[in-house]
């Protein structure tokens, strides 16, 4: 249950990007989430929910960008998508594999609001 | 309504902590590497018979995870080498922060090899970089052949595959042709170890290919 270190981190990582003068509400959270990124997206979602109480995170929809494991093929040379399972080349079955995507895990962009709090 | 684009990575704290550790590792020529397994595979045995076969030739160092208590650091210290246990009290993964810390305990002069024994969990640990030269991942005849393809990440992250508790295969449904080429369709590049702690059977080859890996960084 690494969830609740990773929510911690992103939450860590827009405190930083927030306006220090002005009062603002996060309404959302854009996150690049990677298939082999070995992360639950039900049980970040609950972890970033349940921290982010009492923080100007409080209700923000995480927004998550899932993105497929692809990999080049070292045998004949085609870029393409990988499944997890087989980690084998769809076009001819090679294995030696150089991956391109699949590991992400980034917080990409945050929509953020004027909040009514005091300014 | 705004946007504020931000394209961080989430780890790159743990991450920047880790290129220090490793920074660190190089500094004082230490070979340091990262134990894997699900709980019980038999890391911490693993280690002691390493341990006993080095039979205090090679400068070892230890680091234990554990979510709770500090016995395999006690099992460990037995064989009178230097050992740290970083309790995470409920945390399922080590963080490079804590290997830091932990260092702190060392006094790194003497060190040639650094194993770092991770909390048991085969997912989680894979996404945290500690700064070692190499993962190590451990898996048991008694989980199963097919523990490769349903933790992929955590053996394609890894350089090297033990295969532990060989001594029980008779008792097992556990085909180790099956296993082996599981772990080496996800990664083909993974150097293979088969061992039993109980018998003894493949740890001289094990250790013998670590100290030559330590020895060869360190030179
Ligand atoms: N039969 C047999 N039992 C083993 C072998 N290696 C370890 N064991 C047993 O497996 C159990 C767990 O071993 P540990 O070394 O504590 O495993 P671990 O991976 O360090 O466990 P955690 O740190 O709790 O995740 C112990 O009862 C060991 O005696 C082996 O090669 N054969
Ligand atoms: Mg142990
Ligand atoms: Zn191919």
């Amino acid at each position: 249950m690494h969830e609740l270190s990773v929510a911690q981190s992103i939450v860590d990582i827009v405190l930083q990007h927030l306006p220090k003068e002005d009062h603002v509400a996060v309404k959302s959270v854009g996150l690049r989430l990677g298939e082999m990124a070995g992360i639950v997206p039900d049980s970040l979602e609950f972890c970033f929910s349940a921290i982010t109480q009492g923080t100007p995170l409080e209700g923000a929809a995480l927004e998550i960008e899932h993105v497929p494991l692809t990999a080049h093929c070292n045998d004949c040379g085609v870029d393409g998508n990988i499944e997890p399972t087989l980690f084998a080349c769809p076009s001819c079955g090679g294995r030696s594999l150089a991956i391109l995507s699949g590991r992400e895990m980034q917080v990409k962009d945050i929509e953020v609001e004027e909040s009514e709090g005091i300014r | 309504m705004s946007v504020i684009t931000i394209e961080r990575k989430v780890l790159e704290k743990n991450d920047e902590v880790a290129r220090q550790n490793r920074l660190l590792f190089a500094q004082h020529k230490i070979f340091a590497i990262n134990v894997v397994s699900s709980p019980g595979a038999g890391k911490t045995s693993l280690l002691e018979r390493t341990l006993e076969h080095f039979a205090g030739r090679v400068g070892v160092a230890v680091i234990e995870g554990d979510v709770q208590t500090d016995i395999d650091a006690q099992r460990v210290a037995k064989y009178n080498v230097p050992a740290v246990q970083i309790v995470t009290r409920g945390g399922c993964h080590l963080e490079a922060n804590l290997v830091h810390d932990a260092l702190q305990n060392f006094d790194l002069t003497n060190v040639r090899l650094l194993i770092i024994e991770n909390v048991g969990n085969l997912v989680c640990p894979s996404n945290y970089d500690l700064g070692e030269a190499m993962k190590i991942v451990v898996a048991s005849t008694t989980e199963g052949d097919d523990k490769p393809l349903k933790y992929p990440a955590m053996f394609r992250n890894s350089s090297v595959l033990i295969i532990n508790k060989i001594d029980l295969l008779p008792y097992l449904n556990c085909n180790i042709g099956t296993l082996r080429a599981n772990a080496l369709r996800i990664n083909p590049s993974l150097t293979v170890f088969e061992t039993s702690c109980t018998t003894g059977a493949g740890i001289a080859e094990w250790a013998n290919w670590l100290t030559a890996r330590a020895t060869s960084v360190n030179a």
